[in-house]
């Protein structure tokens, strides 16, 4: 097959708009497959491994190590031997000039934008991406977090959904009054969002204590349940690192919360310093300390889970499936042991618990399998 | 508005105790046992006593270099002042202060003031403050002859007059800035000068409690109702040198035993007083002796009062860093 | 969260912290503009628009126009925050406080200290500072580094929108008296500013840059003018940390020591005329803690030591240019073109 395949710069997330190529793994030449890590990139949010998109001989790299370039700027030219190197040529500057007056022209516009909807007197951030028939998903941030948590999975599962991240309560752009900061609180938050967007049913995405949400929604209230994905969720035993979430509310320097986010990922190097400064900035927001502190109380009581929701797990009405990074450090992967057989466990060895970056695009398309299933 | 018994009592024995604090200070000064810069405010107590009578504690002063008077005349503890002025680590400012920078807030007494002229803005940011709280305050900046002539004044003058504030300027005229003679540095007339800015103005003899009296009753209760500033020009008699330690031979040499024998405030008061049949000579007496006896406790315990020590160098710098 | 400009930033401010708090005041010469003319009273909102609209929100009694009286109301904006206000004023330019210093330095900066700690002078003066606009020798200067001298007061330096609204706030709120400084070059420049409040803490200094060649700490301004050159040289492949320190009084000695160890090589750039200034102030600490930890004398660029000129061709070669910071780097690192 004689096609030319392209390799260009992701867009993780909605703020994105250039990335940096840190590193290549690969040099020219070399065969690549699909979802074969080939590059480091930086945002401004974060660095992760950048994984091949496509399979087949690697004929031209286009941008160097350290270069940072738009989002959907060429990086590199995927082709097979029967295309010649003046095929490829030509095809890089039809590209390129193409990409220039792609870019001019996108300049002006803007994508989809967080909005608020207000629930029970509160005010809820959300983010909505994609318009799909089917059953939308709701995705639901874990402690400390916020919609932003999902950039690198929003955009691809809103190719087949229509897609909400929302902020908790006392997170990101939402309310910074609590009100009820327990599971059952936020859960009640929750569905009124669902209720407010008109959704009878969604397939919920929860992360950590997001994903505690998800349980309690879909053992409480499985009519409005289609599924729950939980990463490496709250709610299945009793461990939690205090030495993380209170680390999280205490630190107020950049020095002293670069560690404490770097326990959330396997790789350290995945934090960049815009990521913890946008934490920073977070945590300056009026009300946030008041918030963190008051869903530290209510959800970790102790320094333990107050919610345990692990034998109700047997008996749910829905689909339930749980991922988690077996290098864990926040709430360990252990609690996905001894499960019910109706639950599917998946484990990754080499990520920790911001699973859904870590690991984005196998995330991904276990979310979108089970999603299709229903 | 008369006077009671009470509000002579309490007149008088603040000045008797300016009175025998600044000669207390005076001695202790001259025996070396007080440190820096002092300026003695005896013989001007009825001015400072005439106008502060009328005022509380939520009401704000601000004074000048001389500021003994003015803080005892708005009520500040003397124990604490003398420990202040003997720079003691329990005096009134943590013997950070000292005489020119002697203050209480608590008590509405904005500092004395180490800047002449410095105090006038600062009054009208108290007289601000009142206004927009509502709380029917007043704020009353001292000033001399000498600072009389410093832009700050003028410009506090026009800016009280133009937010309208409920602030009193009380120039206090002793006659000399330093060891120049107002009749040389002053142009024109204090009354005259308010009254180029819209603003009541009013000459008062300084040493006659009574004169002063009567004058600030007008002037407070014009800025508590909403009327504005008013200007006191108050002639008074300047007891001791600019500073301790000055000589004097500026002055004639008759001036001031001239004054102490014919215009001495606490003299005039007692006559007044006494003549009037509102007190007897008694009363008075007491209040001398009393008085005398509190400052004389006050300079040994501030002799025998702790120095501040080197932990106290570094605090009170800000209230967070 | 929406882009706003610097100018904006202040603003919103100013008016979130004077709705939240009732004692808050804002005073000083054209803020609302227009007071006892015939036309409009909310006319300009200050010279430069920064508090346009205040005035019709919140009415005479809490935005005053002042007269040309710096001395006067300065002076009031202190002696109302020693009784209960907490003021805001607005010294139009710090070149101005020629006329007003004493009531800032002697009496503000003063007043705990002086009292014993028992006065508390939660007052805030807003002021424009910096080259750039033709404004010549009396409307240009910078001066912070004067009133950093000077214990008891505290200095902050936003070098953008985000840091302009959570560093006033901040002012506003702090019980101590706060000089902030405003580059009147910088009010058009736009960035993310959340709607919410927040309040940015004095003494952290702001690592907006990371590298391993070369450590650049600037001030206000520079902070931008640093961070362009950062990423100019990172694709020469020369990667330098950025350290804006926010407030030059807190100092965080901290991150500058630290950053500057880090890297060995340290350029620090300061709009001010060269002497006794924050460059001058940083690389001093530098040189008494972390001597050891330097492979290269500290480069300053400043501004000479000259008055800020009119001419346009003469102003551009005043102020600290992006060549001139690249050049510094380039230098310690001992990698040039």
């Amino acid at each position: 097959m004689s096609e030319i395949q392209t390799i260009v710069m992701p867009k993780w997330g909605l703020a994105m708009q250039e990335g940096m190529l840190a590193a290549w793994h690969v040099e020219e030449g070399a065969t690549v497959s699909k979802g074969q890590e080939i590059a480091d990139i930086e945002t401004s949010k974060i660095a992760n491994a950048f994984e091949s998109p496509v399979s087949g001989k690697l004929r031209r790299i286009l941008v160097t190590g350290g270069e940072t370039v738009p989002v959907g700027a060429l990086l590199g030219v995927v082709a097979d031997d029967s295309v010649s190197d003046a095929e490829i040529s030509s095809f890089v500057d039809d590209f390129q000039a193409k990409f220039a007056e792609q870019l001019a022209a996108s300049a002006s516009e803007k994508g989809p934008e967080p909005e608020t909807v207000e629930v029970a007197g509160q005010r809820i951030r959300y983010l909505q991406i994609g318009d799909g028939a089917g059953t939308p998903i709701v995705l639901i941030h874990g402690y400390g977090g916020d919609l932003n948590n999902f950039l690198f999975n929003q955009p691809a599962l809103a190719e087949k959904h229509t897609t909400y991240a929302i902020d908790l309560p006392g997170h990101g752009g939402s309310t910074k009054d609590v009100g009820e900061a327990d599971i059952a609180g936020q859960a009640k938050t929750v569905l009124g969002f669902l209720d407010a967007k008109g959704i009878q049913k969604a397939h919920l995405v929860g992360h950590s204590m997001g994903g505690g949400v998800s349980l309690y929604l879909a053992t409480h209230h499985p009519d409005r349940v289609a599924s729950a994905t939980l990463l490496a969720p709250a709610g299945l035993g009793p461990d939690i690192s205090m030495e993380y979430i209170n680390g999280f509310i205490e630190a107020s320097r950049r020095k002293k919360l670069e560690p404490i986010l770097q326990m959330l990922v396997a790789k350290p190097e995945m934090v960049t310093g815009d990521m913890v400064e946008d934490v920073l900035k977070f945590k300056r927001l009026d009300g946030v300390d008041a918030a963190l502190k008051k869903v530290r109380d209510a959800v970790f009581a102790g320094g333990k889970q107050a919610l345990s929701l692990r034998d109700q797990l047997g008996s749910v009405k829905v689909p339930v499936q749980v991922i988690w990074g077996t290098q864990d450090k926040i709430v360990p992967a252990k609690h996905s042991e001894g499960l019910p057989g109706s639950v599917k466990v998946t484990t990754f060895d080499d990520a920790g618990h911001l699973i859904h970056m870590e690991k984005a695009a196998e995330v991904n398309q276990a979310i979108l399998a089970f999603a299709a299933a229903d | 508005m008369q006077l009671s018994r009470e509000d002579l009592l309490k007149a008088y024995r603040r000045m008797v105790m300016i009175r025998e604090f600044e000669e207390a200070v005076h001695e202790e000064f001259s025996a070396g046992s007080i440190p820096g810069f002092v300026h003695l405010y005896a013989g001007e107590e009825a001015s400072g006593v005439g106008v502060c009578m009328h005022l509380n504690d939520n009401d704000y002063i601000a004074s000048t270099h001389r500021g003994h008077g003015h803080c005892l005349a708005k009520d500040c503890d003397e124990h604490a002042m003398m420990l202040e002025i003997f720079g003691k680590k329990d005096g009134l400012c943590g013997g950070k202060g000292g005489s020119m920078h002697i203050a209480d807030l608590s008590k509405g007494m904005m500092g004395a003031n180490g800047i002449v002229g410095g105090g006038p803005p600062l009054i009208c940011g108290a007289a601000l403050t009142a206004k927009t709280l509502k709380n029917g305050g007043v704020a009353v900046a001292f000033v001399g002859d000498g600072a009389s002539n410093q832009g700050t004044v003028f410009e506090s003058y026009n800016l009280a007059k133009v937010w309208n504030l409920p602030a009193i300027f009380v120039v206090e005229d002793n006659g000399y800035a330093e060891a120049t003679s107002s009749r040389y540095s002053v142009a024109g007339s204090q009354v005259a000068r308010g009254k180029a800015f819209d603003i009541p103005a009013i000459e008062v003899d300084g040493s006659d409690f009574f004169a002063v009296w009567e004058a600030a009753r007008e002037a407070v209760e014009r800025a508590r109702n909403g009327g504005g500033p008013s200007l006191i020009h108050s002639r008074v008699l300047r007891y001791y040198g600019h500073f301790e330690g000055d000589a004097m031979t500026y002055r004639p040499a008759d001036e001031v035993a001239n004054y102490r024998a014919n215009k001495d405030p606490l003299m005039l008061f007692r006559r007044r007083v006494t003549e009037a049949g509102l007190l007897e000579g008694s009363a008075l007496d007491e209040i001398d002796r009393s008085v005398k006896d509190r400052i004389a406790q006050c300079v040994v315990q501030a002799k025998a009062a702790p120095e501040p020590t080197e932990a106290d160098l570094l605090t009170d710098v800000y209230i967070s860093y | 969260m929406a882009k706003k400009s610097y100018r904006q930033a202040i603003s919103e401010a100013l008016s979130q912290e004077m709705e939240r708090d009732p004692t808050i005041v804002i005073m000083g010469e054209d803020i609302a503009g227009g007071a006892g003319a015939e036309g409009e009273q909310d006319a300009w909102g200050g010279p430069l628009g920064v508090t346009k609209g205040l005035y019709t929100k919140f009415g005479p009694d809490r935005v005053l126009d002042t007269p040309i009286t710096e001395s006067g109301f300065i002076g009031a904006a202190v002696g109302a925050a020693a009784s209960g206000l907490r003021p805001v004023a607005e010294l139009m330019f710090v070149d101005f406080m020629g006329v007003c210093f004493d009531q800032i330095f002697n009496q503000a900066a003063k007043f705990k200290y002086m009292f014993g700690g028992k006065a508390k002078t939660p007052v805030v003066i807003r002021t424009m500072y910096g080259a750039g606009f033709r404004a010549a020798s009396q409307h240009s200067q910078c001066l912070y580094n004067v009133f950093t001298h000077i214990p008891g007061l505290k200095v902050a330096l936003p070098s953008n929108p985000y840091e302009a609204k959570g560093l006033l706030i901040q002012a506003i709120r702090d019980d101590d008296p706060v000089i902030f400084f405003e580059h009147k070059a910088m009010y058009d420049m736009e960035g993310e500013v959340p709607d919410e409040t927040y309040a940015i803490p004095f003494g952290q200094a702001n690592v907006t840059r990371e590298g391993d060649d070369a450590t650049i700490i600037a001030f206000g301004r520079m902070v931008n003018f640093a961070n362009t050159v950062a990423d100019k040289l990172s694709k020469d492949g020369i990667t330098c940390t950025v350290v804006d320190p926010r407030t030059t009084s807190p100092l965080d000695t901290e991150t500058i020591l630290e950053t500057a160890a880090e890297t060995g090589r340290v350029v620090v750039v300061d709009e001010a005329h060269p002497r006794c200034n924050m460059a001058t102030d940083v690389s001093a600490l530098i040189c008494q803690e972390a001597f050891d930890k330097l492979k290269a004398p500290i480069k300053m660029v400043t501004a000479p030591h000259a008055p800020v000129p009119f001419s346009a061709a003469l102003e551009d070669l005043y102020i600290p240019s992006m060549d001139k910071i690249e050049a510094a780097v380039r230098s310690v690192t001992g990698k040039s073109h």
